[in-house]
């Protein structure tokens, strides 16, 4: 019986996906297979949550070569006989996604947060509208692309699996060339692992406000965020900070939202968390209605009184 | 040089109302998706710089011959078109074929610009899609573009690297909506985008069938929101409220 092979570019999210995957098979009794391409240690990671391993290395696939990707994965899903491939919505595996659909002539969902098997329905949650609702989808075609959203799913735990080879037959793509691949370290801060997060919009006067806001973030133990418009309009954070569609999906126990509005495309990266709080002065704002807590004050003020009763 | 934009037809997101859970789109304008007008953007400047033709392609409703006029507005030197009252909401497969023979015909094109995912569906399989169909090499995620003569090179910026690539023209690119700063038309060029050229297909002179969709959608609702909606009066009553949840202090 055809079955589901899974693939992230990250071990951990490879590990996401295996729980998703046998999520998927509990009632249908089909086989996980887990690839890795060009990574022994993640082959081993996956071996070591009871994965069923397929291994290629091959140097002519890069991971930068999308396209080479994508048929390398083509070749195994002919090779293992799969009908459902699950990937990792990151930015890599969203663009995968498309290209493996593409090549293997099937239709894909990308950002999907949660799945479900329906009879013979393989039901798939994302984000539509630009946040401001949540599709149901399912793909009527036999093969499936379905690239699930970081985060979305428990890492596997550990078990026995085993690993196997995998002969694939890839060109590297004319005409790109990786000429240099540069780490983002001027300011590395992963908001999605936080458990309190502080995140702050257009509200804030200025960036000479921000010191004060981080004092707040020290006394809480979190992390700092904002909405979109402060890193890439104003700048005045780095763009890893940002919650909303186009930037992270956080599932912190506590955020703090200062003057934030709440527009949809923010809200689907928050909308998760345990308990929100909305600190803003306008006491219409839409940020209000998806509060735990509000505080409808000068956020200014607030955090100022904050750090004093917390210090 | 000349640059061909895909730029795609949707309901203006701000616009959207929800009733008892159901988006509400009726009477809500159309407008063109927020990252595409990034890509319409980093084409428009790089010819303002180096000369050259900017071409928007777009697949869509009929309503689309006047929603594209924001992008003719914008820069764009013509628009192709392909429209058809069945393509606003068909699956990024159709669309992708659609686009990848519409690109066919355009004779001339040494760069595709897409935006990273569309405004409203966001799903980013498009751009990689076409790059497929046509054979071409495609860089995603695009911070910035610099174009010489039979070369772009392009920063890829992912959640934790940057990629620097080097493209072959003819190639495409997928923006990031942080790339640039859309301009916004000025009235002279609001009136003057109704007179420039328009080419307008349908999906016959493509030799095309929209095919059935394989993306069926079961429902389409905002999420319940449960939020306790407590209103506080002070910084103190907010401390006590989170230390009795153990949320701070811990």
């Amino acid at each position: 019986m055809a079955g589901i092979l899974i693939y992230s570019d990250k071990n951990d999210y490879a590990l996401e996906l295996l729980t998703a995957a046998r999520i998927i098979t509990a009632s249908s009794g089909l086989d996980v297979r887990a690839l890795s391409i060009n990574n022994d240690s993640q082959a081993e990671a996956l071996a070591g949550a009871g994965a069923e391993v397929c291994k290629i290395n091959n140097t002519a696939i890069a991971l930068a070569d999308a396209s080479a990707l994508a048929n390398a994965i083509k070749q195994a899903v002919e090779k293992l006989d799969i009908n459902t491939i699950l990937l990792s919505s990151n930015l890599r595996g969203r663009e995968l996604a498309g290209r493996l659909a593409q090549i293997i002539g099937t239709a894909c969902l990308t950002g999907v947060s949660a799945v479900k098997l329906n009879g013979d329905k393989l039901e798939c949650q994302r984000n539509a509208l630009g946040g401001a609702t949540v599709a149901t989808q399912y793909i009527a075609t036999e093969k499936k692309v379905i690239a699930i959203v970081p985060r979305s799913f428990e890492k596997a735990p550990a078990g026995t699996g085993k690993i196997s080879e995998l002969e694939v037959d890839v060109q590297a793509t004319p005409g790109l060339k990786l000429v240099e691949t540069k780490a983002k370290s001027e300011d590395s801060v992963d908001i999605e692992a936080a458990e309190v997060l502080v995140a702050v919009g257009q509200g804030l006067n200025s960036k000479d406000d921000l010191p004060m806001v981080e004092a707040l973030v020290k006394a809480l133990g979190g992390e700092l965020a904002c909405s979109k418009p402060v890193a890439t309009d104003k700048k005045w954070l780095s763009e890893e900070r940002i919650i909303g569609l186009s930037g992270k999906k956080c599932k912190p126990e506590l955020a703090v939202l200062l003057g934030i509005s709440g527009q949809v495309q923010f809200n689907v990266g928050i909308r998760d968390a345990g308990t929100i709080v909305a600190v803003n002065s306008d006491e219409n704002a839409y940020v209000n209605k998806m509060a735990d807590y509000v505080l409808v004050d000068d956020l200014h003020k607030v955090v100022a009184e904050l750090n004093k009763i917390l210090a | 040089m000349n640059i061909v934009v895909a730029m795609k037809q949707i309901p203006d997101l701000q616009q959207i109302r929800i009733r008892n859970r159901e988006p509400v789109l009726d009477a809500v304008p159309l407008t063109l998706g927020n990252i595409d007008k990034n890509a319409l953007e980093a084409a428009v400047a790089f010819k303002e710089s180096h000369g050259g033709k900017v071409t928007v392609l777009s697949a869509g409703s009929e309503d689309l011959e006047d929603t594209i006029k924001e992008a003719l507005a914008a820069g764009a030197d013509e628009a192709f078109l392909v429209l058809d009252d069945e393509l606003d909401g068909a699956d990024s497969e159709a669309i992708a074929g659609i686009l990848g023979a519409a690109l066919n015909r355009i004779e001339d094109k040494d760069l595709i610009i897409f935006g990273e995912g569309s405004g409203d569906n966001y799903s980013g399989q498009v751009g990689p899609r076409v790059a497929e169909i046509l054979g071409i090499p495609l860089v995603t995620y695009a911070s910035s573009i610099e174009i010489n003569d039979k070369t772009a090179k392009v920063v890829r910026s992912l959640e934790d690297c940057e990629e620097i690539i080097e493209l072959t023209l003819p190639a495409a690119v997928s923006v990031l909506a942080g790339i640039n700063e859309p301009r916004i038309p000025s009235v002279t060029q609001i009136l003057k985008a109704g007179k420039k050229p328009k080419e307008i297909l349908e999906m016959d002179d493509l030799g095309l069938a929209l095919a059935e969709k394989q993306v069926i959608t079961l429902s389409n609702l905002a999420p319940e929101s449960e939020r306790k909606q407590i209103l506080l009066k002070s910084a103190d009553e907010l401390v006590k409220a989170l230390s009795s949840q153990s949320l701070i202090g811990r």
